[in-house]
């Protein structure tokens, strides 16, 4: 069966480590942080500026001034700080940053992803994707593996304007893990139930899959 | 020290001087932290042909949204516009420009605009639509494109508490793009929420020193919330 998006946002949750500074996109890269395992606490990072960011606020602690970085109300954490746009994307092009999880279009084998512009459709803006792709330390896309149509989004080569080049290292959909290496995604984990044959005919670029592929894990 | 009292008693006063054709860098991210006075004013004046270097264009009907209303914006600089219809309109018939910028790129080159800095290498945007044109530069083996900085005719800006000599502090996240904006105005403008004496905000607190400050208003904010999402 393939992942909901709890599931793949369960998944990503388990690549965190016990200490490290996050920066989740907007939609399913969000509800990683409801699934954050016991026992690792990680704080997250809103571009906008907030290093520490809470949970959304009862309706007595709404503040116009405390936004995320999707314009949405927000908390801050105990410990949190907050800054300029300056300080805080020094902080993600510095590197600083240990995981930033975001959406895609599509990825290809080279680690490109193409996440901001669909040619022909209005253009809204990249926002902070591009600094954040060009500096984080480790990079997860979510996405599901196809498109509605069934197009696979995971190619030999990303055919629409590119967020960023040769940045992307693992990428988590509803079928599978995957690593991006060597000019190849290396299938790590299948979602469970998907077989591997279902996984190589949805994936258009080239696919290395290495002895026995696990199933993910849920606790 | 009078030389050094920053505060003028009208937006009238505050945004004379702007003309056509200028070039104005407002702070502000969304609709949180935006100079909400210093934008009515720019509307009630009617100055056209203007570049704005904001990273959103507000709502329709708040915020920078309302320049559009009387088609005063030429040219946007900005990271994400999709937040209005009559912004999408305009480009759409060829009525307004837009330049987008990564974020982070744009907050870079209001801070190096600022500093005196004309121009600074990322590796953001490098084989991407961003960097068409733009010079590519090795260091270490990873490649970076050349980025220029921006400075504006005026930069109009939205700090919680200023002291008559132009220090600011910010709330929140409500700082956002305004400390970088406030240093890259040749006119820098500053409404607040608290115009206080010197010596009441801590030195070491402030955000903004008031030498980049050049006059200061007394605002009054509607704060209009732009996603107010609740705990479930």
């Amino acid at each position: 069966m393939a992942l909901t998006r709890d599931q793949i946002a369960m998944r990503v949750a388990q690549e965190f480590q016990d200490g490290n500074y996050v920066n989740l996109g907007i939609g399913i890269p969000t509800l990683a942080a409801n699934y954050v395992p016991d026992g690792i606490s990680v704080m997250l990072q809103s571009e906008n500026g907030l290093l520490g960011m809470g949970r959304y606020p009862t309706e007595d602690e709404i503040d116009a001034d405390m936004i995320n970085a999707g314009k949405e109300t927000v908390t801050a954490i105990t410990g949190a700080s907050i800054f300029s746009s300056a300080e805080s994307f020094a902080m993600i092009r510095g590197g600083h940053v240990d995981f930033t999880v975001l959406g895609a279009f599509e990825v290809d084998v080279n680690g490109n992803i193409a996440s901001w512009m669909i040619p022909g459709k209005l253009i809204k803006g990249m926002g902070g994707a591009m600094d954040l792709v060009a500096g984080a330390k480790n990079i997860i896309v979510t996405m599901t593996h196809a498109d509605k149509h069934g197009n696979s989004k995971l190619l030999q080569e990303c055919t629409l304007p590119l967020t960023g080049v040769n940045c992307i290292t693992r990428i988590i959909t509803d079928l599978a893990v995957l690593e991006v290496k060597d000019g190849a995604f290396y299938l790590r984990e299948r979602a469970p139930g998907v077989s591997v044959d279902e996984i190589k005919e949805k994936t258009a670029g080239k696919l290395v899959v290495a002895g026995e592929v696990p199933e993910m894990v849920f606790a | 020290m009078s030389g050094f009292d920053k505060v003028v008693s009208s937006f009238e006063a505050a945004m004379e001087g702007l003309e056509d054709n200028m070039t104005v860098i407002a702070g502000g991210f969304g609709l949180c932290g935006i100079p909400e006075g210093s934008i009515a004013q720019i509307k009630k004046m009617g100055t056209k042909g203007l570049t704005i270097v904001s990273n959103n264009c507000g709502v329709d009907g708040f915020g920078l949204g309302i320049l559009l209303e009387d088609k005063q914006i030429k040219k946007m600089i900005s990271s994400y516009v999709g937040e209005n219809a009559l912004f999408e309109q305009q480009l759409l018939n060829g009525e307004l420009e837009v330049e987008l910028t990564p974020q982070g790129t744009l907050a870079e080159k209001m801070r190096a605009g600022g500093a005196g800095i004309p121009a600074f290498y990322t590796a953001t945007g490098y084989g991407t639509p961003v960097s068409e044109g733009k010079e590519v530069k090795e260091f270490n083996g990873r490649p970076y494109i050349l980025e220029e900085s921006i400075t504006g005719d005026f930069a109009i800006v939205k700090a919680w508490k200023a002291d008559r000599y132009g220090n600011c502090i910010y709330r929140h996240t409500a700082q956002n793009f305004n400390p970088m904006a406030a240093t890259a105005g040749k006119i820098t403008v500053v409404e607040v929420e608290e115009i206080v004496e010197p010596g009441t905000l801590d030195p070491a607190h402030i955000h903004t020193p008031g030498i980049y400050v050049d006059r200061v208003i007394q605002g009054t904010f509607e704060k209009r919330i732009e996603r107010r999402v609740t705990a479930k």
